[in-house]
C-alpha cells in the first residue's frame, strides 16, 4: 500500500461519514425519516453503502496496484495478506485488494443499472395494468404469473443456454429483465387502491387524460413501494450476478467482479482462502447494508403510519 | 372451497402451460444457431441442416409448437447434446436428489427459522433480539455458495467432519448394510442441507419476527392476559397460531429460493441434481437439458405454490368455515 | 356498612410519550370504593382515562410506554392487587377480577372456537377436564341467551354477529364466577336494538349472581338505566361522585352538567343543540388548577390557580369549588 492510495481510503470513509451525518439532518427534519432513522442498523447501511461507492468512484486512486497487473508472475502468487497486500494476491500474483476495488465499480454499477431496469419496467407495467383493467390487466399479470414461477436464474440459465454470446451489457439487460415481476405486482395493487381515491376522481372530473393521470397523479404516490423494491432489488441482482460468475457464465475475467473474483479463488480454497473470503465477504457487506436500509425505507414509508 | 380448489388447480395448470409455451418461443426467438456448439469450431453446414430437419427445425412453427408439445405429453424431453443421453432420463435421475436437499433444507429452514423468530418476538428489542437481528441479517446477505464453500473448507477439509462432496461414498457406500448406507446418505446431505438451511432460516427468522410482533398487538392477545392464562400459553398458542399463517405464505415462496440455491450449492458439493445439472449444461450450451430443467423447476413452484394455498385454507377458519 | 371489594387510592397510570412531548397522565388520582353487588358507573368522554383506569385495575397496561405510579393502591379484598407476584395476578384475572372488551370481534381469536376460548378458562383456573369445560361452555352460552348453544359452542367468531361475540365475551367472563365484572365500552360497537339486550343480560346476570360490575361508559344513558353510583371523570380525574339518581336530579359539576345538557331530548324547546364548548385537553398538558376550567360557564380567578379537592356530602362529592361557594352559580354566556 503507498500513502496515495491510503489518503484516498480515508477519503472515501470520510466522504462516507459526510453522507452519513447530512442524510440524519435531512432525515429528521420528516416524520418519515425519523421513522426511518428509528432503525439502528439503517444508518450503518448508509455508511458502508457510501463508503463502497466513494471506493468505486475513486478506485483509480484508492487502489495502490492495477487490477490486471500481473505484478511478478511467479513469487507473488497466492500470497496471504500483508503489509504491502493487505488482502494478499491471487492465483495471477494481482492484489486483491485492487482488484476488490476495481469488482467494486462492476458489481455495484451491474446493480444498479440491471436494478433500474427492473424497477422502470415493472413500475410500467404494474401501473398500466392497475389503471387500464379491461383485457390488459388479466394479460400483463398472466405474464406475471409465468414470470414469477420460473425461478430467475432458470430464465437467465435459459437466455444464456440459447445465445452462443452474452457480452456484458446484454447480461445486464437480461438480469433486468427478469426481475421486474414482483414490483409490477406491488405497484398494480398501489395503483388499485390509489385508482378510487378522490383526488383521481377529480384530476378525471377536470378532463386529464389516462396518460396525464398515470404519469402526473399516480405514479408519485406509488414511489413508496418502488424505492422499497429498488433498495431490496440491487441486492438481488448483485448476489445473482456472483452466481452467475462462479458458475463461469457471468462477467467474464479478466475485468474484476466479486462474483467471478470468488470463482477464481474458489479453485485454490484450501491453499488460499483469502482469494474467496474478502469478494463473498464485501458482498455480504453491501447486501447487507442494502437489506437493512430497504427494511427501514419500507417501514419509513409505510403509508398507514402516515395516518396517525 | 371445492370451487375455489378447482379453478386454482385449474390456473396452476394454466400457468405450467404457459411457461412451455415461453420456453418454445424462447427457442424460436433467440437469435443464437442451435447446433453450433459453444466454442467455434467448424461444422459441415450440411450436417447442421440434417440435424435441423432431424430435430423438424425447418418446418412452420405452429406445427413444430404442436409437436414440442405432443413430445413433452410423451415424457420425451429431447436428447442431450452434450451427455448423449434424453434428457427425460438425465432428469428422472436428478430430480430426486434435489428433492431430497430441498425437502432438508425446508425442514431446518422452517424449524429454525420459527424457533428463533418467535424467541427474537417475545426478547424484542432487548439484547438477544438485537444481536440475533444482527446474525440474521448477516447470513440472510450471504452468497449461499460462498458459505457452501467455506463451510466445505472449515467443515469438509479442515475439521474432516464431513465428506468434501458427492451424495454417496463412492468406494464403501454398496457394501455398507442398510443401516450404514442411509447414514452416509445423511452424513453428505449434512453440509449442503446445512447451507441452503441456515440462509433460507435468516430470512425466515427475520419474516417470523414481523409476524410474532404483528399478532402480539392484536386485542386478541390482551384478552387471553386478562383471562389470567400464563404467558407461555398466551405466546405459543394464542400468538402463535396466529403468525403461523404467513409462515404457510413463506413456505411457498421459498421454493424459488431453494431451486436458485440448488443451481450453486449442488455445483459447490457436487450434489448431482437438478441444479448441477442445468449449471453444467448451461456452460456447454446444452439448452434441451436447460429447458427441461427450467420447465420442471416452474412446474415445481407452481405446485408448491398450490400447497401453500390449500394448506393456507386449511388452517385458517375465516376461509375453510363459511360463515 | 360493609367493607368495599374493591379499594382504589390515588391510582396514577402514566405513559411515556415518544419525541419528548412529555408524559401522558392518562389516570391523574383516582380513587373509589366498590361494594359487593352493585354496579358502578365510570362515566366520561373519549381521553379521560376511564378505560386506562378499568385496565389498571387489572394491571394490563403495557409496560414499556406506561406504568402505574408507586403510591397508588389497589385492594382487592383487603390484598394489594399491584403488589401481587405474577403468579398470583394470573389467579386473579378472570377468576376474581373479570374484565369484558370493548371490540368483540377483534378481542376473540379468530383462529379458535368460542367453545375453546370459553372452556380455556375453566382448564386454567379451574383445573376442569376438557369435558367438563366444555360442558360448563355451553352451560355458560346458555346463561347469556345465546341461541342453540350446543351447536354454537363449535363455531368460530367470525361465524358469529356482533351480539353474539359480545354474549361469548360475557360468557367468557363468568365461567369463573368473579367477584368484580368489568365491563369496558360493552355495548359501543354494537347496533342500538342489541344494546339494549346486552345491558338486560347485563343487568340478571348481576342479579342472579350477585357480583359487583363496574360498566365503564360514555353513554349517560346506558349509565341511567343500570348504574347505582357514578364517577364523572375528566382529565385523568374523578369529578363528580354520587348515586345515580342523585347525580341524575341535582348534577354538582359543570361538567356534569354539559353532560346532561347536551344529551338531545324529544320534549325540549330547543332549536340548537347544547355542547360544551372547546376541547378535551391532551393528557400531556393538563390545564393548571382546575382541569375543567377552560371550558366552564362559571369559572373564575380561583379555578385557573387552584385545584379543587372533592367535597360535598358523603355520598354525593364534586371537584368544584361551587361547593364550596355555590352563590358563585350564575349563568354566564
Amino acid at each position: 500500500m503507498n500513502i496515495r492510495a491510503f489518503a484516498a481510503l480515508c477519503g472515501a470513509l470520510a466522504c462516507a461519514l459526510l453522507a452519513l451525518t447530512e442524510t440524519r439532518k435531512f432525515a429528521s427534519m420528516s416524520a418519515a425519516g425519523r421513522r426511518f432513522l428509528r432503525h439502528p442498523p439503517a444508518a450503518g447501511g448508509l455508511f458502508v453503502l457510501s463508503f463502497f461507492v466513494a471506493v468505486a468512484v475513486a478506485a483509480p486512486w484508492v487502489a495502490p496496484y492495477d487490477p490486471a497487473h500481473a505484478l511478478e508472475i511467479v513469487s507473488l502468487q497466492n500470497q496471504p495478506p500483508s503489509l504491502l497486500h493487505p488482502l494478499g494476491t491471487d492465483l495471477y500474483s494481482r492484489d486483491v485488494w485492487s482488484r476488490l476495488v476495481y469488482g467494486a465499480r462492476v458489481s455495484l454499477s451491474i446493480g444498479a443499472l440491471a436494478m433500474l431496469v427492473a424497477v422502470t419496467l415493472g413500475a410500467v407495467v404494474g401501473a398500466v395494468a392497475g389503471y387500464a383493467r379491461r383485457w390488459v390487466d388479466p394479460l400483463l399479470m398472466r405474464a406475471v404469473d409465468v414470470g414469477l414461477a420460473i425461478p430467475r436464474i432458470f430464465l437467465l440459465l435459459m437466455a444464456i443456454a440459447l445465445w452462443e454470446r452474452v457480452p456484458l451489457p446484454l447480461l445486464v439487460l437480461l438480469i433486468g429483465l427478469t426481475g421486474w415481476f414482483g414490483t409490477s405486482r406491488l405497484v398494480r395493487a398501489e395503483v388499485l387502491s390509489l385508482r378510487e381515491r378522490d383526488f383521481v376522481l377529480a384530476a378525471r372530473a377536470l378532463g386529464a387524460g389516462r396518460r396525464r393521470i398515470i404519469l402526473r397523479h399516480v405514479l408519485p404516490n406509488v414511489a413508496a413501494p418502488i424505492i422499497v423494491s429498488a433498495a431490496l432489488g440491487i441486492g438481488n441482482v448483485m448476489l445473482l450476478e456472483a452466481g452467475l460468475s462462479f458458475l463461469g457464465i457471468g462477467v467474464p475475467p479478466p475485468l474484476p467482479s466479486w462474483g467471478n473474483m470468488i470463482a477464481d479463488g474458489a479453485a485454490h480454497l484450501t491453499t488460499a482462502p483469502w482469494t474467496t473470503l474478502f469478494p463473498g465477504l464485501a458482498i455480504a457487506l453491501v447486501v447487507m447494508a442494502l437489506n437493512a436500509v430497504g427494511d427501514a425505507l419500507r417501514d419509513a414509508l409505510d403509508p398507514r403510519k402516515e395516518m396517525a | 372451497m371445492t370451487t375455489w380448489l378447482v379453478r386454482r388447480v385449474a390456473a396452476s395448470i394454466a400457468i405450467v402451460f404457459a411457461v412451455v409455451t415461453f420456453t418454445f418461443l424462447l427457442l424460436h426467438l433467440a437469435p443464437g444457431q442451435p447446433f453450433l456448439p459453444g466454442d467455434e469450431t467448424p461444422i459441415d453446414p450440411r450436417v447442421v441442416a440434417n440435424l435441423r430437419h432431424e430435430f423438424g427445425l425447418d418446418q412452420p412453427v405452429l406445427v413444430q409448437y404442436v409437436k414440442y408439445l405432443g413430445a413433452l405429453a410423451h415424457g420425451n424431453l429431447g436428447e442431450s447434446f452434450a451427455l448423449h443421453r434424453p434428457v427425460a432420463d438425465a432428469l428422472a435421475d436428478a430430480i430426486p436428489n434435489t428433492l431430497v436437499l430441498a425437502g432438508a433444507a425446508l425442514v431446518l429452514d422452517l424449524l429454525l427459522g420459527l424457533a428463533l423468530g418467535v424467541y427474537q418476538a417475545v426478547h424484542a428489542h432487548r439484547l438477544p433480539d438485537i444481536g440475533l437481528g444482527y446474525a440474521t441479517l448477516f447470513v440472510g446477505s450471504l452468497p449461499t455458495f460462498w458459505l457452501a464453500l467455506f463451510l466445505l473448507l472449515v467443515f469438509g477439509e479442515w475439521l474432516g467432519w464431513f465428506p468434501v462432496g458427492g451424495v454417496v461414498d463412492p468406494v464403501v457406500h454398496a457394501s455398507l448394510p442398510w443401516v450404514g448406507r442411509v447414514a452416509d446418505r445423511l452424513w453428505h446431505l449434512a453440509l449442503p442441507a446445512l447451507t441452503l438451511g441456515c440462509v433460507g432460516a435468516a430470512g425466515t427468522a427475520r419474516y417470523q419476527r414481523a409476524a410474532m410482533l404483528d399478532a402480539m398487538g392484536h386485542d386478541y392477545v390482551r384478552t387471553a392476559r386478562a383471562k389470567g392464562l400464563p404467558e407461555g400459553r398466551v405466546v405459543l398458542v394464542h400468538t402463535l397460531r396466529n403468525a403461523l399463517l404467513p409462515l404457510i405464505t413463506l413456505l411457498g415462496l421459498s421454493l424459488p429460493f431453494l431451486l436458485t440455491g440448488a443451481v450453486l450449492v449442488e455445483t459447490v458439493y457436487a450434489w448431482p441434481g437438478m441444479g448441477k445439472l442445468a449449471a453444467d449444461a448451461v456452460f456447454k450450451r446444452d439448452y434441451p437439458v436447460v429447458l427441461a430443467t427450467a420447465v420442471t423447476a416452474s412446474t415445481m413452484v407452481v405446485l408448491g405454490s398450490l400447497v401453500a394455498d390449500v394448506l393456507y385454507a386449511v388452517a385458517d377458519p375465516r376461509i375453510r368455515v363459511r360463515a | 356498612m360493609t367493607e368495599p371489594l374493591l379499594r382504589v387510592r390515588d391510582l396514577k397510570t402514566y405513559f411515556v410519550t415518544e419525541r419528548g412531548s412529555g408524559t401522558a397522565r392518562a389516570v391523574d388520582g383516582v380513587s373509589f370504593d366498590l361494594f359487593p353487588g352493585e354496579t358502578l358507573g365510570l362515566v366520561g368522554e373519549s381521553g379521560c382515562g376511564k378505560t386506562v383506569t378499568a385496565l389498571s385495575l387489572l394491571r394490563l397496561i403495557p409496560e414499556p410506554p406506561g406504568h402505574i405510579l408507586p403510591g397508588s393502591t389497589i385492594e382487592l379484598e383487603g390484598r394489594n392487587v399491584l403488589a401481587l407476584a405474577p403468579r398470583e395476578l394470573r389467579a386473579v384475572r378472570g377468576a376474581e377480577i373479570a374484565l369484558v372488551f370493548q371490540e368483540p370481534m377483534t378481542s376473540l381469536n379468530p383462529v379458535f372456537t368460542v367453545g375453546d376460548q370459553i372452556a380455556e378458562v375453566g382448564i386454567v383456573h379451574q383445573g376442569l377436564s376438557r369435558r367438563a369445560a366444555r360442558a360448563r361452555a355451553i352451560e355458560l352460552l346458555r346463561l347469556v341467551g345465546m341461541p342453540d348453544p350446543e351447536t354454537r359452542v363449535d363455531d368460530y367468531p367470525h361465524q358469529l354477529s356482533g351480539g353474539m361475540r359480545q354474549r361469548v365475551m360475557i360468557a367468557m367472563a363468568l365461567v369463573c364466577h368473579p367477584k368484580v365484572l368489568i365491563a369496558d365500552e360493552p355495548t359501543t360497537a354494537l347496533d342500538v336494538t342489541i344494546q339494549a339486550q346486552i345491558l338486560e343480560l347485563l343487568k340478571r346476570l348481576q342479579a342472579e349472581l350477585g357480583m359487583a360490575v363496574i360498566l365503564v361508559t360514555h353513554d349517560l344513558g346506558i349509565v341511567a338505566g343500570t348504574a347505582d353510583r357514578v364517577l364523572v371523570m375528566y382529565a385523568g380525574q374523578v369529578m363528580e361522585a354520587a348515586r345515580t339518581v342523585d347525580l341524575f336530579a341535582q348534577p354538582l359539576h359543570p361538567y356534569t352538567e354539559g353532560l346532561l345538557a347536551s344529551v338531545p331530548r324529544l320534549d325540549a324547546q330547543r332549536t340548537r343543540l347544547h355542547s360544551i364548548p372547546g376541547q378535551v385537553p391532551a393528557a400531556t398538558a393538563w390545564p393548571g388548577g382546575c382541569r375543567f376550567h377552560p371550558r366552564c360557564p362559571y369559572a373564575w380567578d380561583k379555578c385557573a390557580v387552584e385545584e379543587p379537592p372533592l367535597a360535598g356530602t358523603g355520598t354525593h362529592v364534586a371537584r368544584c369549588w361551587l361547593v364550596q361557594e355555590p352563590e358563585r352559580r350564575t349563568a354566564r354566556a
